[in-house]
């Protein structure tokens, strides 16, 4: 069932048990703060896969030094650059998401989310 | 069609055609019995009790437990999957890797001919891909606006109409007002003598080091994003150790709103602008300059400064949204 790499993969690896332990904190916290930090882990472990997959060994990040241009000098520049995207998306992200929790907040005083629906349902909602 | 067909007279409201055909009576209402709607409040009131009884409900418990199980289950199997995948995947680290193709060759081999800039990663990310940080620019403006929509408090506003109704306020007074009870009285300011102190000393090396790293985004690591998000953590460092008072001196909702306007504005523009130039191979007349030199690299330089103003923007206006709903 597993293929050769795993232990070579563990950069990976590492990438993807931190994601699935950010997917359980998103499943199993009741606390909306406590769920988007969740989120927030899972931001990371795509960032350290996205970094990792760029990564060749004995090489170094991609700012010329010396005018060397050869592309055996350096590693790949492309997934560095689509990092940069995640982070500024998740920053966005979770920005909203903690001013819709302030909002719920002020109209529920509570940041459970069962008693949150619970107090909908009794609103009659 | 004639004016007294029977069609017409119904359509104009002069002829009921139910009128005598159908037998018709008045609704008599339903009179409660004494103590009925008591009685039936009563009855709802146990219901409404019963159904969000939570503690003492086996069937909700049950299903808190088996959602618990599902979750882990879900979550293992999820992990055992991905593990599998990660296990087929190429050898991290080897220069063969299908990732390693023919577009990340181009951009090292001739980056630095074509964009002007030495860290290959911002000559990709404002050259090649500058649309893409373009969106990324307005991603972040669009989600500034949706916390101030959501966050925004309007009772300044209010307020407002009563100062100037009462007579002359000033205008500190009436920011105040919108804050909470400790940042009303601006009593919390006060006594942070140790973070005052020590404050002054960092912040401005803080938005140096941040202004460093945004100028120096085409020679070293960094650029707009992190720069502008070190000069925001300087600002919000400042407005914790002194104060909103001390801050709206010189960054206000205005002070935001145009600085994003122009930045983003100059962005579209200088950026259209060198698309077009360069897909219709014209002379763009932008001086790629001396590689390694500050004022190198075209038009990078200028969009880095751009981002970052739009960056250190929004971090401090996030953090000020979440303080206390305005500026």
């Amino acid at each position: 069932m597993f293929g050769p790499n795993l232990f070579t993969n563990y950069g990976e690896a590492v990438s993807v048990i931190l994601f699935v332990i950010g997917f359980s904190n998103l499943l199993l916290q009741k606390n909306l703060i406590k769920k988007i930090i969740g989120l927030n882990i899972m931001d990371t472990a795509v960032y350290l896969f996205l970094a990792e997959k760029g990564y060749i060994r004995d090489r170094v990040a991609p700012i010329v030094v010396d005018g060397i241009q050869e592309v055996e000098a350096y590693i790949n520049p492309v997934p560095s650059g689509l990092v940069l995207t995640g982070i500024v998306v998740s920053v966005s992200v979770t920005a909203i998401m903690l001013s819709l929790t302030i909002r719920l907040y002020r109209r529920y005083h509570t940041l459970d989310l069962d008693e949150i629906s619970m107090l909908l349902k009794k609103e009659g909602r | 069609m004639k004016k007294d067909s029977a069609f017409s007279r119904w359509f104009y409201g002069e002829r009921d055609t139910l009128l005598d055909r159908v037998e018709m009576k008045p609704q008599t209402g339903h009179a409660p019995r004494a103590g009925e709607i008591r009685e039936l409040m009563e009855e709802r009131r146990l219901i409404r009790e019963h159904i969000y009884d939570v503690e003492d409900n086996q069937k909700l418990k049950l299903f808190h437990r088996l959602y618990q199980v599902a979750a882990v289950v879900f979550c293992a199997t999820l992990m055992l999957i991905m593990l599998v995948a990660v296990s087929w995947l190429p050898e991290n680290g080897n220069p063969d890797n299908p990732v390693n193709n023919e577009v990340s060759a181009r951009y090292i081999e001739n980056g630095l001919q074509e964009t002007g800039a030495v860290n290959i990663v911002t000559g990709m990310i404002l050259d090649y891909r500058a649309f893409d940080t373009f969106g990324e620019s307005n991603v972040l403006f669009i989600s500034t606006v949706t916390v101030l929509i959501l966050l925004h408090n309007k009772k300044k506003k209010e307020t407002g109409a009563e100062d100037v109704a009462g007579g002359r306020a000033n205008t500190a007074e009436k920011s105040r007002k919108s804050a909470g009870p400790a940042e009303k009285s601006g009593s919390i300011y006060e006594e942070n003598l140790i973070l005052q102190k020590i404050a002054g000393i960092l912040v401005p090396i803080i938005v140096i080091f941040g202004v460093y790293v945004i100028l120096n985004g085409h020679l070293s690591p960094g650029g707009g994003f992190s720069g502008g998000a070190i000069i925001g953590a300087g600002l919000i460092l400042y407005q914790n150790a002194f104060g909103f008072e001390k801050t709206e001196r010189f960054f206000t909702e205005k002070t935001y709103k145009w600085i994003c306007f122009f930045a983003l504005t100059f962005y579209c523009l200088a950026k259209s602008y060198s698309f077009f130039t360069g897909a219709n191979h014209l002379e763009s007349g932008i001086p790629l300059g001396k590689p390694g030199a500050i004022l190198s690299s075209g038009l990078i330089l200028p969009l880095n400064i751009c981002v970052g103003l739009v960056v250190a923007c929004t971090m401090y206006t996030f953090f000020a949204m979440f303080r206390k709903g305005d500026f």
